[in-house]
Order: structure tokens, then sequence, then C-alpha cells
């Protein structure tokens, strides 16, 4: 089994693995599974915002805009930019419905 | 000469989230020319096929989207006449120094009631290295990775569509080439300068000063064939596409770049004529207007913008 950490939505207890090392939306999305809502996958848009309730993580660059500084210490991130470093307990917090 | 006033979209600046990222997928993957890295960071691109210095900067920054888009005029005295008729409109005028962006003269900027800023200038220095003038090869170099002519068009998403609509065809002699008329207004608008179908198109939206896209364009259905191949090797973000738009009849694939920002490669299209009647679609038929072969839209192209 490839080493990885499991990342669990709240809101209806569905999970995944994620790679380690790897970004929480794109590795979801790889495993055809569609639990956070896929906006442009950059870090830009805010339609994968999470608030991360459990769980040891770093994150790349995201915009701004989208997650203020205050909110970034509160805990949400976006989860194209979001890399586990240990199993993570994620609740939906973005913009719009995706695909 | 036939064409006067505003000519074209001549260029856009973007922000973006990681600069690195940025060039890789601008000159490896569409395919743009590094033009001049400047010392206040911002990076200067073009394509093969256009003349002047350069029609993408990229500017790195907190938080993805639009900087300006810049329409050049034929001109130096255009830029007079357009601001008086713009003060008269009501909209207010400001100026950028020449040399603000190299190779750039003066430039008058404003903010549309849809949020976004756009300038016009009249003089760019032309680019050493553009297409060749005598007894031409078709290109210099062989074209890279998805073989961008040069910059196309940006569509814009925010409020007051109906004003800006009636900015760019009174003040600024645009053709209003096709809309999407709801029963308070029009709500999408593709406008053109030129003999293009658009150089800039605007959708209704309540945040204003919203990025939806910058496209660029390539020269055939095989080459955005060949586009989709790179999305799909690369693992490039993809939108929808390859697929075509009723609207401009162009065919066309939606992407994005590293920070978020749409890409669109677009080729195709009709040629737009000062004299054309306008094109209307109903909002029942948005679907097949914007996609012509899936006849609907997807949640993502109507709600992610930067």
């Amino acid at each position: 089994m490839t080493k990885g950490f499991t990342v669990t939505l709240a809101e209806t207890g569905a999970h995944f693995t994620c790679p380690d090392g790897a970004r929480v939306l794109i590795a979801m999305e790889k495993q055809g599974l569609r639990h956070i809502p896929i906006g442009c996958r950059g870090g830009g848009c805010g339609t994968c915002r999470v608030f991360i309730a459990e769980g040891a993580y770093r994150t790349r660059k995201m915009s701004r805009a989208q997650v203020s500084e205050e909110q970034e210490r509160a805990g949400y991130a976006l989860a194209c930019r979001l890399i586990p470093e240990s199993d993570l307990l994620l609740r939906l917090a973005g913009d719009g419905q995706g695909v | 000469m036939a064409l006067t006033g505003v000519l074209r979209a001549g260029f856009v600046q973007l922000r973006v989230l990681e600069m690195d990222e940025a060039l890789a997928h601008y000159i490896d993957r569409i395919g743009l020319d590094l033009v001049d890295k400047a010392a206040d960071g911002r990076v200067y691109l073009k394509g093969y096929n256009e003349f002047d210095r350069h029609s993408i900067v990229l500017r790195e920054a907190d938080a993805p989207g639009l900087d300006v888009m810049g329409f050049k005029v034929a001109r130096e005295s255009d830029l007079d006449a357009f601001e008086k008729r713009i003060g008269d409109f009501g909209l207010t005028i400001d100026h950028v120094a020449a040399g603000e962006q190299p190779g750039v003269g003066r430039r008058i900027g404003l903010t549309l009631p849809s949020g976004h800023r756009i300038e016009l200038y009249a003089e760019m220095a032309r680019s050493d290295n553009g297409p060749i003038t005598e007894n031409p090869d078709i290109w210099r170099d062989d074209p890279r990775g998805m073989r961008a002519l040069g910059f196309d068009h940006c569509l814009f998403y925010g409020p007051n569509v109906a004003e800006v609509s009636r900015f760019f065809t009174e003040i600024l002699d645009f053709g209003l080439v096709e809309k999407v008329e709801a029963p308070v207004g029009p709500i999408a608008v593709w406008l053109s300068s030129s003999t293009k179908s658009h150089e800039v198109a605007f959708v209704d939206h309540p945040e204003p000063g919203k990025f939806h896209h910058v496209a660029f364009q390539l020269e055939s259905w095989h080459d955005v064939g060949h586009a989709a191949d790179l999305i799909a090797r690369y693992n490039i973000s993809r939108d929808i596409g390859p697929t075509r738009h009723g609207i401009t009849r162009a065919q066309t694939i939606y992407f994005f770049d590293p920070s978020g920002n749409r890409n669109e490669v677009f080729a195709g299209g009709y040629s737009y004529f000062p004299d054309h009647p306008t094109r209307v679609w109903t909002v029942d038929q948005l679907g097949k207007g914007i996609f012509y072969y899936e006849k609907e839209l997807n949640d993502r192209f109507l709600g992610v913008v930067t």
C-alpha cells in the first residue's frame, strides 16, 4: 500500500488516501472522487476551500483573496494547495459547486 | 487606413502566485516567447506572430487575477479624442507615463462600470523577434508547446454589463458582435474593434473586477487537438474541451494556469464587419451558445474566476 494519510470529510464521513507529499484535491481527483468541489486546482478561486478540524499540514501559496492571513491562522486552506503531514479531518468551506 | 481608433486588444497584465511556475506554463506549454524580465519583477512575453514588443505581462502577487487590459489605438491624437469622449461619458481618466511598461508610450486609463481597469495607448516598440517582413519564412524558430500565435482576447465577469456595452460601442466605437439578452437586458456581450469576432467580452456577475479568461490564438482545429494532447500529457488543469462555441463559432479548450487564472486556446471564428447585425441568444439557449456540442454550461465555467 502507498504510504499516505487518510483525509476524512466531517460532514459525510467520506474518506480517501492522500500520498505523502501530494496535494489533497489532486490526490482525490486522481481517484475519481468528488468529495470536495473542484475549481481551478491552482490556489486561485476558492471553490475547494476547507476548514481543517484536526491534523497537521502545510500549504503552498494560496490567493489572499480566497484565504486571508487570519483565516489561514484559524485553519482554513484551499484543498488544491493543502499537503497533509498527518491524517486530516476536513469541513467544506468553499465558494461554489465546482464540478 | 480603413481601421481607425481602437485597433485591437494589445496587452494584458495578470497577477500570478509563483513566477517560475507561471513562466514554465506560458513559455514551455502555451509557447510564448520571453521578452524581458524587468527589474521590478514583471515579466514580459509575446507570441511569435506578434509585431509589438509584448502582449502578456505577468506580475507576482499574493492573489491572481487582472491588473489591466490595454487596447492599442491607431494614432497618438486618438488618445486625446478618446479622453474627451470618455470624460463626457462620465468616467474618470488617469494617466500612465510613457515607459511605465518598457517600450510603451503614454497610456490613458479608467475603471469600467464592471470594475475592470482598461488602458489605451498608441505607441509600443516593435519587437526584434516578430514576424519576418522580407521574403518571410512562416516563423523564425519552430513554435513551441501549443504554438500560440499571440494574445487574442479577454473575458471578464462583473456587474453593469449593459453600461459597459454602451461605453464600448458609443465611446470606443466597438461593434456589438453577439449578446445574450435576458428580460432585464443584456447579461453577456462580445465586443470587437476589428474584424475579429471579439477583442473583449463581459458576463454579468455580482462581484466587480473578476477575471474569467485570457485567450491565445491558434492556427487550426488540429492545433487545438495538439493543445489537448499537451494538457493531458503534462497534467495541466483542464476546465472543458476541446469543443466549439456557438457564439463566435470558434474551436476551443479552457484550462488554468498554475495560479488558477483561466486560459483559452482559440482557433477559427468568423470575421466581423461593422455593418453586420448583432447575433442574439436567449438565456434558455446559453448552453448551446457557449458550448455548442455539450449544449450545457458546467458550474466551473460559470463560477470559477480570479
